[in-house]
């Protein structure tokens, strides 16, 4: 690993947690050298004085983006139901979210 | 003659028939995309149906409209309604999408033709679509080198004549980029000018779609057709949509060009360009762009001062951090974006033994290993104790660049500089994930910023490989920027044809 400071592998693990991806302990090593490389660059604006200078989240200043409250078709459900790995009864289906038995 | 409006003449007067012109192109596709892979899908038959419906409008004295039957290639990550649209990730193999993109929508009703779905680096993340799942797409100039990325199957598909236009999409370059490296021209339009309704998001600040063409006016047309508010894209602007083909005849005399000097310090520092010296480059030039391309800049330069232009250098401060603040943003809103793929209402699944277990083994097995790596550095940037030094800081950077470019705005009235640091590369060549983002370096300004750019083809660099010029203009300045962009198209050195071209026996 380039920068051992930069981010390290419990951090890279605790990062794969929060992101939802299951990660072995060699792929957790193969990421925290390519997040190290990359992290290593971020520094580049630590050097920055941007006190006075507010951040920007959208390029183009739009407000108040408002249609009429009128309703319009919706997509059809089944052809939504369709493309899920798996329906029934109308809804998405999912393994137990709380431990009861499926 | 196979450009787009020539195509789209012939039709409407029916002198050329729809199917035929399409049949003409499956051929070369059948011929030759084995070798370029530009396709993820070729959609042949519902093609021909199209082809025929729009024959059948010409024989009942009907107009199809601007594109009729101009056969057109759509990135595929763009939604086509009950067409797969993969994202070329292994995630969404087989997705069929329940409504076509606004884009989609808007080329049909002109009365283009979709001929197929086209190749991308996953998740349009990669600036050389050797991070597809389903394998790169090769360049029709050299089948050793990258298209470039991430549209670089819409860009090869137009290089190698397998479609007179494609639409892609740009984040941090992903049009222009692939274009200049295909000896092409590809437009990333003002953020907002075209409704992003139906495309795949990825990082939805700098997300734009645009055309690829084999010339500047094919490009304008397209770029007329898919322009305009749509109250399905919040961020869409409401406003009117130019004759973009009528800038192209406008003369660039008197026109104020600057020169990107960061990105063009390399090269001819007191070069006479239209009789007067363009100076000593200010500020920081960056590293690692390539002195044939930024040549061919100066060059381009001298064209237009040839024409009449004032031309003269500008300095862009915020250029040099402009790479790091914006794969900050970008891989941070990503992170975000791509959480809705955790297996339950589209694409993979992999069980688990309880949701979260499914979620974390379908994200395992969907992502490719750049988009779990961007995924993480976006979750990092965004996490408790690092987000103001990070994302944070990378949002007051981008303020830093609108800024600087509203100063080099009031001098200039477009700017000028290289599209890629390179020409086309070797496959593996940029491995390293530093080395490849940084083929993003001239591109992802006018992403920060928002405002439109395009890359037009100027000459040739290293192994007699397509250079591309990029040329910036102001927020919804589109008109300047193609009138500009025909100027040089029209001093431009001739292109080689493709190896494929040249190579072709059918």
């Amino acid at each position: 690993m380039e920068d051992a400071t930069a981010i390290s592998t419990d951090q890279v693990a605790h990062v794969a947690l929060l992101a939802r991806i299951e990660l072995t302990a060699d792929e957790i090593e193969h990421y925290t050298g390519h997040l190290a490389r990359v992290l290593e660059h971020a520094r580049e604006l630590e050097d920055l004085d941007l006190a006075d200078v507010p951040p920007l989240a959208h390029p183009y200043p739009l407000r108040n983006v408002f249609r009429d409250d009128v309703a319009s078709p919706p997509v059809d459900r089944d052809e939504v139901l369709a493309q899920a790995p798996a329906a029934s009864g109308g809804q998405f289906e999912v393994p137990p979210v709380l431990g009861e038995e499926a | 003659m196979n450009a787009a409006r020539a195509i789209a003449a012939d039709v409407r007067t029916g002198t050329r028939r729809a199917t035929d012109v399409l049949e003409e192109f499956l051929g070369r596709i059948e011929a030759h995309d084995g070798d370029v892979h530009a396709f993820n899908a070729v959609t042949a038959e519902r093609a021909r149906a199209t082809a025929a419906a729009i024959d059948a409008a010409v024989d009942e004295g009907r107009n199809p409209g601007p594109l009729a039957g101009v056969p057109v290639a759509f990135k595929d990550n763009l939604c086509t309604r009950g067409v797969a649209t993969t994202c070329s990730s292994r995630m969404l193999e087989g997705w069929q999408p329940p409504y076509d993109a606004t884009v989609v929508q808007t080329m049909t009703a002109a009365g283009a033709v979709m001929i197929g779905k086209t190749n991308l680096d996953e998740f349009a993340m990669g600036s050389s679509t050797e991070h597809s799942a389903f394998g790169p797409t090769r360049n029709p100039y050299d089948l050793a080198r990258v298209p470039g990325g991430s549209s670089g199957g819409s860009a090869a598909a137009v290089a190698a004549g397998f479609a007179p236009l494609a639409l892609g999409s740009d984040t941090g370059g992903s049009i222009r980029q692939p274009a200049s490296l295909c000896g092409i021209v590809g437009i990333k339009p003002t953020y907002g000018r075209v409704s992003r309704f139906g495309l795949v998001a990825f990082a939805s600040s700098f997300d734009q779609i645009g055309p690829f063409a084999t010339d500047v006016a094919d490009a304008a047309l397209a770029l007329g057709v898919i322009s305009g508010h749509d109250p399905a894209d919040s961020t869409s602007i409401p406003a009117a949509v130019p004759d973009f083909e009528a800038a192209l005849e406008r003369s660039v005399e008197g026109l104020r060009v600057g020169v990107v000097s960061e990105l063009t310090g390399s090269g001819r520092n007191d070069a006479a360009v239209g009789g007067g010296a363009l100076g000593d480059a200010a500020g920081e030039v960056l590293d690692g762009i390539d002195a044939d391309v930024t040549e061919r800049v100066f060059e381009a330069a001298d064209a237009l001062a040839d024409a009449g232009a004032t031309v003269g250098r500008v300095s862009v401060p915020a250029v040099t951090y402009g790479l790091t603040a914006y794969y900050l943003i970008a891989l941070a809103e990503a992170s975000s974006n791509l959480a809705r793929y955790d297996g339950t209402r589209y694409g993979l699944r992999v069980e688990g033994a309880d949701v979260e277990e499914m979620n974390r083994m379908t994200r395992r097995a969907g992502f490719g290993d750049e988009v779990k790596a961007r995924i993480m550095l976006g979750t990092f940037a965004l996490s408790a104790g690092y987000y103001d030094a990070y994302y944070g800081k990378a949002q007051r950077v981008r303020m830093l660049t609108r800024r600087d470019f509203d100063a080099a705005y009031a001098d200039f009235d477009v700017l000028l500089s290289p599209t890629s640091p390179c020409v086309a590369f070797r496959f593996g060549e940029r491995a390293d994930p530093m080395t490849m983002y940084r083929c993003d370096t001239c591109t992802i300004p006018s992403n920060l910023s928002g405002d439109p750019a395009m890359s037009v083809p100027f000459g040739t660099g290293a192994e007699d490989l397509p250079v591309g010029v990029q040329v910036m203009a102001p927020a919804l300045g589109e008109e300047t920027m193609l009138a500009v962009a025909a100027a040089l198209e029209r001093a431009a050195p001739p292109l080689p044809k493709p190896q494929l071209v040249e190579g072709a026996a059918t």
